[in-house]
């Protein structure tokens, strides 16, 4: 078996050996932890490699010394057995120093822990809140809130044999902005299920989970662009619920939440506007592909057991306010969620109206965006 | 004195005799594994490339749940429980397990258990999908109507567990031969003892959290249920006070088995025995209190967090003695390389490597880079394929001719061996890399960037199972055409489940047998 094994090591080294020269040459097969872009960040690398290269240290003595004895002491190489089996003093010597290495290791450890909890003293506070399955974050004390899914781009990758981006999965339509140079904590939780917000190259993870506010810190210097995704499984896509955090400037941060703030006072003004069937029902297309196919599936026979068909669906093709009311308020207990907050009025009065006339339900009727207003206005 | 049994289909329906009983076990053991196995290669099917291209991710969620929860509960624990059932009685000289008739009634409650939770795939809304770890609200408002069933499934395995470990103490304890003292009594012995006192520790807890889940989802009450004053993090602390266990329930046997077979092949007494006991209660104990490493990132206080990852890091201690214990074994031996000692070496390196995974991932700080990602799935899968899975082979292997009166194909086995362990390692060393790189498990469909890494784990997973369907043909073809065995079987075997003939006689020990009064247990001597 001896010439077996090391036939079988020179194989597997030279395999290794040409898959870490390919590696070097295409820039792929990542190998390692993201150093990142924080102190923190730094810090937990600094900690894992530390760890792993004691694990290597005593990884090739107890190897060592097993492979000496693998190779050297065979019964096909003459060697007779000896009969030791009880020595104290070597007992508690391999009790006491792993003990020892585990102090060294523990001293780092702490520090970094602790570092990590410091969420005091922050410039800027954002509430995280997870939901099946997107993100909201909403800057709390600045007036300015909003939701970030899955991009169109990644989302239409998925199936079939179509080329992936470099950000396939890992791309948002709304990515959370935040300043350089500022201390930013963020509040984590979850309106359903639990989530887990994690962004590698800063070193945050933090469960977000309901009933529970978790808090998280950062502190970029330079402006950035810095992808994660959920890191706890929180059902069907939980695959599909990329993070993307964008650290820029703070003159041109001011700037978007400026923006913000406007583009708010025109979803108002657009509420007023009054749209035609044929335009509430493209309109009405396009946000249920994008918001609520992932569920109910994009030809509305739903999953059986899982989640309700809209076709011929009794909401759907029953009185006007309960199908309105299930979309504002969602059905609590379920994966149906209150939309009030994530559609603007324009787009529940398109998808309604959609969600009616669409899949065989042609119920005729629609919906404008002022009844959406009224509507909640007198809840 | 032959007392035969009884044939046809009733003597397997109604036998109380451990050997059927653990025949029994190891053969539905090895169903589940297939069973288990499959659904992993749906898994890595999947994952072969970028994009979904083979299952819809609701289904890929319930293939990752059905291959834990099966893996666990139904291919490793009744495995063990199976060799307890052959080995036990034969190493302490017992007639029979202590409680023959609730060990027929532990088995056989337990297929039942099985087809109830496999059937669910067949279900309206399909199998429960949200991870062996089951964590509320998902498991509960948000979960498939399946789920009553597997909470009855969990509760009829868990029934089974609880009756045989306390069939495993009362024979331990009770019915060891004159002279067999408790520190004579061979490791497997020992560790299967302390293994059952953690099972009937733990899994009444596992009992509690299902019906708590019960309870919220049909009786209306809030468990786990924030809206109405529960408490989702609750679910977990009783979860992983069952489940980090359990994950020792899954590896403390394999210890034993580990220190039977090293010594004989080496031809050498086992170094340490008194220090190998102390350092499995050791871990044993250890093993209540660091359930909430599991939960580094659930937002416990800086306090907490720190004594957890303290004690976690302990656990390194004990488990390093045993490693160092079996290397001094080889030490100065004269070994040879029958198939069941290639298992036995591979699970020492292969679990020393989860080994050091683990302490990296009870460092809380870089555990929040860990967490949740393929680096954790690499881990666990290097403690539990080799450390649970290769130990279990290699028992198989080393006791087969014990049982069946044959002896497997060596070459056939070495063969297997071979090829499982390249295929495990080709599966899940390169996950290591993938998830430092920032892959989250149980996501069906990923990023470019780890694609090549997915690929090669994928190639090598079809590998790893292909290599048991030899193992499947090698263990039918013993039974059928295999050469004769000796007793003793191996040139340094040890113990007395060689002192009888194989196949060992149906009824093994019609007067109690023989303990050698000095440290038989220890020496391997030549027979």
């Amino acid at each position: 078996m001896l010439k077996l094994s090391s036939r079988w090591f020179a194989w597997t080294s030279s395999v290794v050996l040409a898959v870490a020269s390919y590696g070097v040459a295409a820039g792929e097969w990542p190998l390692n932890m993201t150093k990142g872009v924080t102190d923190v960040s730094h810090n937990v690398y600094g900690l894992h490699m530390t760890i792993l290269f004691w694990c290597i240290g005593i990884g090739v003595v107890v190897f060592g010394v097993m492979f000496y004895s693998m190779a050297m002491h065979r019964k096909s190489m003459g060697a007779k057995a000896a009969n030791f089996h009880e020595s104290t003093t070597l007992e508690i010597i391999w009790t006491a120093i792993p003990l020892l290495i585990l102090i060294f290791m523990a001293v780092p450890a702490t520090s970094t822990l602790k570092q990590l909890y410091d969420t005091e003293d922050a410039d800027l506070d954002i509430l995280v809140t997870g939901y099946q399955w997107k993100w909201k974050y909403e800057y709390l004390g600045e007036e300015v809130s909003f939701y970030s899914n899955l991009s169109d781009a990644s989302r239409n990758q998925i199936y079939g044999p179509k080329e992936k981006s470099t950000d396939y999965l890992r791309d948002v339509d709304n990515p959370l902005i935040i300043p350089v140079g500022k201390k930013v904590r963020f509040l984590v939780t979850a309106a359903d299920v639990i989530h887990s917000w994690w962004v590698p190259q800063l070193a945050v993870k933090r469960d977000a989970i309901p009933g529970y506010i978790n808090e998280s810190w950062t502190f970029v210097e330079e402006p950035g662009v810095f992808r994660g995704q959920c890191a706890e499984l929180c059902g069907k896509d939980h695959g599909f619920m990329p993070i993307v955090v964008k650290a820029v400037p703070q003159a041109e941060f001011d700037a978007w939440l400026g923006e913000q703030r406007l583009a708010a006072l025109a979803v108002a003004e657009a509420a007023k506007q009054h749209l035609s069937f044929d335009e509430l029902y493209s309109q009405g297309e396009s946000v249920y592909n994008a918001r609520c196919a992932a569920c109910h599936q994009p030809n509305g026979a739903g999953v059986p057991g899982v989640f309700p068909a809209i076709a011929g669906s009794k909401v759907a093709t029953g009185v006007l306010e309960t199908h309105l009311a299930t979309i504002i308020h969602g059905v609590p207990g379920t994966a149906m969620q209150a939309f009030a907050d994530q559609l603007t009025p324009v787009e529940i009065a398109a998808v309604i109206t959609y969600q009616r006339n669409a899949f065989g339900n042609n119920m005729g009727d629609s919906l404008q965006p002022i009844d959406v207003v009224n509507f909640t206005q007198n809840q | 004195m032959a007392h035969g049994p009884a044939p046809g289909f009733s003597r397997w329906l109604y036998t109380t005799n451990h050997k059927d009983i653990g025949s029994m076990y190891l053969w539905f053991s090895f169903a589940m594994f297939f069973i288990g196995g499959m659904f992993a290669l749906v898994i890595r099917a999947e994952l072969f490339q970028p994009g979904l291209q083979i299952v819809e991710p609701n289904f890929f969620n319930q293939m990752t749940t059905l291959h834990g929860l099966i893996m666990v509960f139904g291919a490793v624990m009744p495995a063990f429980v199976g060799l307890a059932n052959w080995m036990i009685p034969m190493m302490i000289g017992a007639p029979d397990m202590a409680l023959p008739r609730m060990n027929n009634w532990s088995f056989w409650i337990l297929p039942f258990a099985f087809a109830m939770l496999i059937s669910t795939l067949f279900m309206e809304g399909g199998a429960p999908n949200f991870g062996w770890t089951f964590y509320a609200p998902l498991s509960t408002t948000y979960a498939p109507a399946s789920v009553t069933f597997f909470i009855f499934a969990i509760h009829i395995m868990g029934a089974s567990s609880i009756m045989g470990a306390i069939n495993i103490i009362a024979t331990i304890l009770n019915m060891r031969a004159q002279g067999m003292t408790m520190m004579k009594m061979p490791l497997f012995v020992w560790t299967w003892l302390i293994t059952a006192y953690l099972l009937i520790a733990v899994m009444p807890v596992l009992a509690g959290v299902v019906t708590m889940m019960l309870m919220d989802i049909h009786f209306d009450t809030s468990f786990f249920d924030a809206a109405g004053g529960g408490d989702p993090v609750l679910f977990q602390h009783v979860f992983w006070f069952f489940g980090h266990p359990e994950v020792y329930i899954m590896i403390l046997p394999a210890f034993g088995i580990v220190s039977a077979i090293i010594p004989t092949f080496a031809r050498k007494p086992l170094f340490g025995y008194s220090s190998m006991v102390y350092a499995t209660a050791s871990i044993a104990f250890l093993s209540f209190i660091v359930w909430a490493h599991h939960m580094f990132t659930v937002g416990m206080p800086l306090f907490g967090e720190m004594v957890f990852m303290y004690a976690t890091m302990l656990i390194a201690v004990p488990t390093g003695v045993k490693v160092f214990n079996w290397v001094t074994t080889m030490f100065r031996g004269s070994m040879t390389f029958e198939t069941p000692m290639l298992f036995a070496i591979a699970f020492v390196i292969l679990f020393t490597i989860g080994g050091f995974s683990g302490l990296m991932l009870a460092m809380a700080p870089a555990d929040f880079q860990y967490h949740d990602t393929y680096f954790v799935v690499a881990h666990f899968h290097y403690v539990l394929v080799p450390g649970a899975i290769f130990s279990i082979t290699a028992a198989v292997y080393y006791w087969l001719p014990k049982w069946t009166g044959h002896m497997y194909d060596e070459l056939m086995g070495k063969v297997h061996f071979w090829i499982a362990f390249i295929g495990l390692n080709v599966t899940f060393f390169p996950m290591h890399f993938s998830g430092l790189a920032g892959m989250p498990r149980r996501i069906p469909d990923y990023n470019p960037l780890w694609a090549d890494w997915n690929m090669i784990s994928s190639v090598g997973a079809f590998l790893f199972g292909a290599a048991q369907v030899l193992f499947l043909y090698n263990v039918i073809k013993t039974i059928v055409v295999g050469r004769k065995a000796t007793s003793e079987v191996w040139e340094a075997s040890h113990g007395l489940e060689w002192t009888v003939p194989s196949p060992a006689p149906y009824h093994t020990f019609t007067r109690p047998p023989d303990v050698p009064d000095d440290d038989a247990h220890l020496v391997a001597g030549t027979p």
